[in-house]
C-alpha cells in the first residue's frame, strides 16, 4: 500500500517535471500556442490565404479567456471528484455490510 | 505596385490574425479551405452515429456504468483545458481521451470528445465550428481508435496494465496532433516540395510539440485508471470488454 503511494507520487513529479523544464531549457521562447505557430506556417505556404469564417464568440481578453479555461477545468475536475467520491462512499457503505 | 499589394494583404492578414493569435492547438476557425471541412465532417459521422448507439446501449445494459462514462468525458474536459509549455518554446494541450477509449471503446469517446470540442469553439474560440469536423476527426476519431487498438495490442502480448494503458493514452494522443498536421498539409500544401514538405513543417510545429504532453497524458491516464479498478470494480465487470477476460487476467 504504501509503496503504491510513493510511486503515485513520483508519477506525479515526473508530470511536473516534464511541465515545468521546459520552462527553464528554452528560457528565450514565448511559450505562444503551437496552432499560432501553425497559422505562421500557413501564411507562409500560402500568403495569400485569408480566413473565411472568423469565431462566432471570441474571449474578449487573455484573462476572459483563462477565466473560460479555468472553468472548463473546474467543472470536469469536479464530476470526476464527484464520482470518486460516490465510488468510495459505497466501497465503505459494502464493507460495513460485510463485516 | 507589387509591393503595395503585398502591403496591404500584410496589414488586411495581421489584421484578421491578430484576434485569434490566443493560444490554441486545434485547427483554427476559417483555417481550413471548405472542402476540406465538409470532406472531415463527413468521415466523422458514422463514428457519431456509432458512438450514440454505443453510449445508449452501455448506458441502457448497466445503468451504473454511467458514472463512469461522465468521469471520462470530464477526464477528457479537464486534460484539454491545460495548456502545458513544452520543449519546442511552445504550449499545448493533452486530450485525455485514450481513457475513456479504452473503458467504453472509440465509439463513445467520439460522441464525448465532440462534446469537449464544441465547448471549446463555441466559448473559448478554440479550434472551430468549421473545423469542427477535421479537428474531431483527429481528436474524437483517430485518437481514440489508436489508444484502443494499442490497448487491446499490449493486453494481447501479455503486457502489464499499466503499460496498456500508458502506451493506449499517449499514442493516442500523438496521434492526434499528426493527424492534425497531415490535415494541415493535405489542404496547404508548399509551393515546392508540396505535401512533404508541408508535413514536415506542421509536424515539427504539432507532433515534436506534443511528445512530452504525451507522456504526461499517459501518466495521469494511468494514475485515474488506477484509481477507477480500486473503486470500480463492479463496474468494470459490467463493461463487457473486461470480461473477455482482458482486465481480471492481468489482475
Amino acid at each position: 500500500m504504501r509503496s503504491k503511494v510513493i510511486i503515485n507520487l513520483l508519477l506525479v513529479a515526473i508530470v511536473v517535471i516534464l511541465a515545468v523544464a521546459p520552462l527553464y531549457i528554452m528560457k528565450d521562447a514565448e511559450f505562444g500556442g503551437a496552432d499560432a505557430e501553425a497559422e505562421k506556417a500557413i501564411t507562409k505556404i500560402k500568403a495569400d490565404y485569408e480566413p473565411w469564417f472568423s469565431p462566432i464568440f471570441e474571449p474578449k481578453s487573455g484573462e476572459v479567456e483563462s477565466l473560460l479555461f479555468a472553468l472548463q477545468a473546474a467543472i470536469g475536475a469536479g464530476i470526476i471528484g464527484y464520482g470518486f467520491g460516490y465510488l468510495r462512499g459505497r466501497r465503505r457503505k459494502q464493507d460495513e455490510g460485510a463485516a | 505596385m507589387k509591393k503595395r499589394t503585398e502591403m496591404i494583404i500584410g496589414i488586411a492578414l495581421m489584421v484578421v490574425l491578430m484576434p485569434t493569435m490566443a493560444s490554441a492547438m486545434h485547427i483554427m476557425e476559417g483555417f481550413l479551405p471548405p472542402v476540406w471541412c465538409i470532406s472531415w465532417g463527413v468521415l466523422c459521422i458514422p463514428f457519431v452515429v456509432l458512438g450514440l448507439v454505443s453510449i445508449n446501449r452501455t448506458a441502457r445494459q448497466n445503468p451504473r456504468v454511467k458514472i463512469l462514462l461522465a468521469m471520462a468525458g470530464a477526464f477528457a474536459f479537464v486534460l484539454s483545458a491545460l495548456k502545458i509549455p513544452s520543449i519546442t518554446g511552445s504550449c499545448s494541450h493533452p486530450t485525455g481521451v485514450g481513457l475513456g477509449a479504452i473503458l467504453f471503446g472509440p465509439a463513445a469517446m467520439t460522441v464525448l470528445g465532440l462534446i469537449v470540442l464544441l465547448f471549446q469553439a463555441l466559448l473559448l474560440a478554440h479550434g472551430g465550428l468549421t473545423t469542427l469536423g477535421a479537428n474531431a476527426f483527429s481528436m474524437a476519431v483517430a485518437g481514440p481508435l489508436v489508444s484502443y487498438a494499442v490497448f487491446v495490442m499490449v493486453k494481447k502480448a501479455k503486457g502489464p496494465r499499466w503499460l496498456a494503458v500508458f502506451l493506449a493514452a499517449s499514442l493516442g494522443n500523438l496521434m492526434t496532433y499528426v493527424i492534425t498536421s497531415f490535415q494541415l498539409a493535405l489542404a496547404f500544401p508548399a509551393e515546392v516540395g508540396g505535401f512533404t514538405v508541408s508535413l514536415e513543417k506542421f509536424m515539427g510545429i504539432f507532433a515534436v510539440t506534443q511528445i512530452p504532453l504525451a507522456i504526461s497524458e499517459g501518466i495521469l491516464t494511468v494514475l485515474i485508471f488506477n484509481a477507477i479498478v480500486s473503486y470500480a470494480k463492479e463496474e468494470l465487470t459490467h463493461l463487457s470488454f473486461f470480461t473477455k477476460g482482458g482486465l481480471n487476467n492481468a489482475q
